[in-house]
């Protein structure tokens, strides 16, 4: 494998609210290597957010705090970086798109305005050199007329050419890290196609490292190399694309998987997972997936489990890959397959 | 499936124009064509599902249908019976028969009232007047769509999304409708809470014998629940035909183009995919011709000048192009 880009250790986020401390995210470790894409699934509630925001120190502070853990950057440990240096590093050599691209471009300023101040913040141009570097990226995200578009304003764009733009923006300065955060989630299918082309394609061409956080395995199984499922707060299951969604070991993902309606097959009934995702919260004894778990045994509700390594590298934080309950797993198997 | 030869609702030449104001005078200056000619049947029983993007006016259909917009010309048959011209007293009694059910369940329930209220409103307007009647039927209903009658007495801000989604198929089947028209009913879940929305509308569908017309813009979930779909672009629909000979031989250049699109979470596919350039054209000033040619791969000259037709091609099997002329 190539050089690490993103470590991250044992990460944990929390909120300190009226309520409570809440651990949104709850002891996370993602490795990114260099022109990797790797994908964070989860659903709502589960940390995926948190933990790339997180690692842009954009979590807001207080109720957010960072309370363990290291965000290992090329060796550079973010979680103890000043902000001057964070400032420095974002939209620099780590950028970030966003989910809404209706909401994280100023409607008071020019797309060349915006695009001109993030590329005269990190490198040394002038106005004029910028405003053409400006007008090669927004050729280079493929929007036509890019000439014009550079003086319009985001909302004479549409949906699909703002997160162009923004994809243009965060691109401008040869990120060696990309955080997209749902960056196709607001977008019709068509659109999407269209983005996600875009998107490997400059991870082909510029090998930029991609880390991707979406709720759709559709998406994943399009772009990503490797996934990582995340549920409540903690990483439950890691391996490559083809082995998650072909081979799914984690009770969760399994079940995630198998209620997805297919579009070239129809069951009569969908499999679903009983009961919600549950609120992260201090202090949990057993495996937070235990209460909707069909394989749940005594053990999943008195102890906690960690992450236990498979083949090829691959991990999963079930006790059923516990070599201890090496019986249970055969017992298991045998109940998935039929 | 079942049987369908009864049609319960035929939609004939549907169109919703919004006016555009502007100037300073607050003068109509152009049109949004956002239904323009829409044209299909739903039989009894049936889940007829409506496929598009943003802005194709599958939304304004559904609405049309129920006026809760007003449908600027076409005439909507419930039943054999006209409704677009119908008082509003009558659509009201109407309305007993046709529900809808909203995609965001965070905003379509009243955060001030308990869900007995919100589940008990629609009984009380048609006519059940004992409170103790309407306690009875909001306790049943809830058991019907998987929640307890002790959540009764809550608000919505205590319940999940997908449960409060739960309570608002409870509203839309407090007065035994025939139709329900769905809008969007699981964009806004989760993926494992999504599977057990779609779980229990298919069983309430069997269990009341009704009739779905199922909006939804994400492919997959409309080929699981739907009999029939129709797939709209820009205003018009393009293509209607039963589910398997949608996905499995789609006519319209269109229908093509958006199924290649879908993500699919399965890595060994390889398919061709076609990718569609541009964006979508703003429905306040749609091409001439057919809609789709600006970005069609297959645009003939004709397609820039007449539209195009809606019509069997197949039995059962309609298709707006001019590739099947």
């Amino acid at each position: 494998m190539s050089e690490l880009v993103l470590e991250l250790k044992d990460l944990h986020t929390h909120f300190f609210t009226d309520s409570g401390e809440i651990p949104a995210v709850d002891g996370v470790s993602i490795k990114v290597h260099e022109g990797e894409v790797v994908g964070v699934v989860g659903e709502s509630g589960s940390g995926k957010s948190v933990t790339s925001l997180s690692v842009m120190q954009l979590i807001p502070k207080p109720p957010g705090e960072i309370v363990n853990g290291e965000i290992n950057f090329k060796g550079e440990n973010l979680a103890k970086a000043s902000e001057k240096r964070m400032k420095k590093l974002r939209g620099n050599e780590i950028s970030m798109i966003f989910q809404e691209p209706m909401t994280s471009l100023n409607p008071l300023f020019t797309i060349g305005n915006q695009l001109i101040e993030a590329i005269r913040l990190h490198q040394k141009m002038t106005k004029k050199e910028a405003r053409k570097k400006a007008v090669n990226m927004l050729n280079l995200v493929g929007i036509p007329r890019a000439e014009e578009i550079v003086d319009e304003y985001p909302h004479q764009l549409s949906g699909g050419m703002r997160q162009r733009v923004m994809i243009a923006m965060a691109m401008s300065c040869d990120p060696e890290l990309l955080i997209a955060d749902e960056p196709t989630t607001a977008l019709d299918v068509t659109i999407q196609a269209q983005i996600l082309d875009l998107m490997r394609d400059l991870n082909e061409k510029e090998n930029t490292a991609i880390l991707l956080i979406t709720h759709d395995l559709g998406v994943v199984a399009e772009i990503c190399d490797r996934v990582v499922v995340m549920y409540a707060g903690q990483v439950v299951e890691e391996g490559t694309t083809r082995e998650i969604l072909k081979e799914p070991q984690h009770p969760y993902s399994q079940g995630l998987i198998k209620s997805l309606p297919k579009i070239h097959e129809r069951e009569q009934k969908l499999y679903s997972i009983p009961g919600v995702v549950p609120k992260p919260k201090m202090g949990r004894v057993g495996c937070n997936f235990a209460p909707r778990c069909e394989f749940a045994f005594d053990r999943c509700f008195n102890e906690n489990p960690a992450l236990y390594p498979l083949e090829n590298g691959r991990q999963s934080r079930c006790f059923l890959h516990d070599d201890k309950e090496g019986k249970v797993e055969m017992h298991a198997e045998a109940d998935i397959r039929s | 499936m079942k049987c369908m030869q009864k049609p319960i609702l035929e939609v004939n030449g549907l169109k919703k124009y919004f006016d555009i104001k502007g100037g300073p005078l607050g003068r109509k200056v152009g049109e949004v064509k956002a239904v323009d000619d829409v044209s299909f049947t739903v039989m009894e029983g049936e889940i007829l599902g409506i496929v598009g993007e943003s802005g194709c006016g599958k939304s304004t259909t559904g609405k049309s249908i129920l006026r809760l917009i007003e449908p600027t010309e076409g005439e909507v048959l419930f039943e054999d019976k006209d409704i677009t011209h119908v008082n509003g007293e009558q659509m009201r009694q109407l309305r007993k028969d046709m529900q809808i059910i909203f995609q965001d369940p965070y905003a379509s329930l009243n955060p001030r009232h308990t869900v007995e209220k919100i589940v008990g409103e629609p009984l009380l307007v048609h006519g059940m007047k004992s409170a103790e009647q309407r306690k009875e039927r909001v306790r049943e209903l809830l058991e019907v769509v998987g929640l307890s009658a002790y959540h009764a007495t809550r608000y919505p801000h205590q319940f999940s999304g997908g449960q409060r989604q739960r309570i608002g198929i409870a509203r839309a089947l407090a007065n035994n409708p025939k139709l329900i028209i769905c809008d969007e009913p699981v964009s806004a879940l989760d993926v494992s809470i999504q599977s057990q929305i779609l779980n229990l509308m298919e069983e309430l569908r069997n269990q009341f014998n009704l009739t779905y017309i199922f909006i939804a813009h994400d492919l997959s979930v409309v080929k699981h629940i739907s009999d029939r779909i129709g797939v709209m672009y820009l205003g018009r629909m393009v293509e209607l035909t039963d589910r398997d000979r949608l996905y499995g031989d789609p006519k319209h250049p269109y229908t093509q183009a958006l199924l290649s699109a879908v993500p699919l979470p399965d890595p060994d596919l390889q398919k061709e995919r076609i990718i569609l350039k541009g964006d979508v054209p703003s429905p306040a000033n749609p091409p001439s011709g057919c809609a789709f040619h600006t970005r069609c791969p297959h645009a003939m000259d004709i397609c820039r000048q007449v539209r195009p037709e809606f019509k069997p091609v197949e039995d059962n099997h309609f298709v707006a192009c001019h590739l099947y002329d």
